[in-house]
């Protein structure tokens, strides 16, 4: 099955984003693609590599870098919330594109299955 | 209003694709959060897809089309005449809970926009009728 996920919390507050990694790994190890991942509302914070917690702590930004790496999956920022919240160009981790809301919706259209990951 | 539209972004609905049910169901109060003005630019942009929308406003989403909102004392843009566009955009499915209405004293009246009042029973019906559900 082809999913579309979208992620609309940041990293570390909300589990949200654990959870949709988490999704996406075992859809993956089950066969299944990861057609997008749409990270809106605060969700945009998941993708600066400006991120650095703590040694113990699992790293939520370059583990999606490295799950999109290895299975070439798009990982698309919503443009107008990541502006509002200080998201750029320059500021993205390996893996991440800034695009429109459009791709939200293309996803909504292509996937099988929109899955929202968030409040 | 709010579009961000950028090279790339290009619309991937019909003629010759699918048409799938869109539903946006908003259950938060405008205010606090943002997501009732986020989840609204989505509905905008996804009415440039050609696909089915549909907008459910359940919960603390009601208050989103309460008319007369006054959001000078928190300097907060009030967008709520964005909601009497939609019609524009050919979004004219709205659709509210009657039970939300009831448990906050409100009634059609007190909105800004025409909508169908349906029952939870009736929502939950519509929306198993749907391809896409994301709620705000």
């Amino acid at each position: 099955m082809k999913f579309g996920l979208m992620v609309s919390t940041g990293p570390y507050t909300h589990q949200a984003s654990d959870t949709a990694f988490q999704f996406a790994k075992a859809a993956l190890a089950r066969g299944h693609e990861i057609q997008r991942v749409f990270f809106y509302h605060d969700g945009v914070n998941n993708a600066t590599k400006l991120t650095e917690p703590p040694q113990d702590d699992r790293h939520i930004v370059n583990r999606w870098s490295k799950l999109a790496a290895e299975h070439k999956i798009d990982l698309v920022v919503c443009i107008a919330a990541a502006l509002r919240r200080g998201i750029k160009d320059e500021v993205l981790a390996n893996g991440f594109r800034i695009s429109g809301l459009g791709q939200l919706v293309d996803s909504g259209i292509k996937a099988d299955r929109l899955v929202v990951f968030g409040d | 209003m709010m579009t961000d539209e950028i090279p790339g972004d290009e619309p991937a609905g019909p003629p010759g694709g699918k048409v799938k049910k869109f539903m946006f169901v908003n259950r938060k109060a405008p205010y606090g959060t943002i997501y009732a003005l986020e989840g609204l630019e989505v509905v905008l942009i996804s009415a440039a897809f050609s696909q089915d929308v549909s907008m459910v406003f359940l919960d603390d989403g009601v208050y989103e089309l309460v008319k007369g909102q006054q959001t000078k004392g928190i300097e907060i843009k009030n967008f709520s005449p964005t909601y009497r566009a939609l019609d524009g955009y050919d979004v004219e499915k709205l659709y509210v809970e009657r039970e939300s209405l009831d448990a906050r004293g409100l009634t059609e009246a007190n909105l800004i926009v025409p909508v169908q009042v349906l029952s939870a029973m009736e929502m939950g019906e519509l929306m198993q009728q749907q391809d896409v559900i994301i709620g705000f």
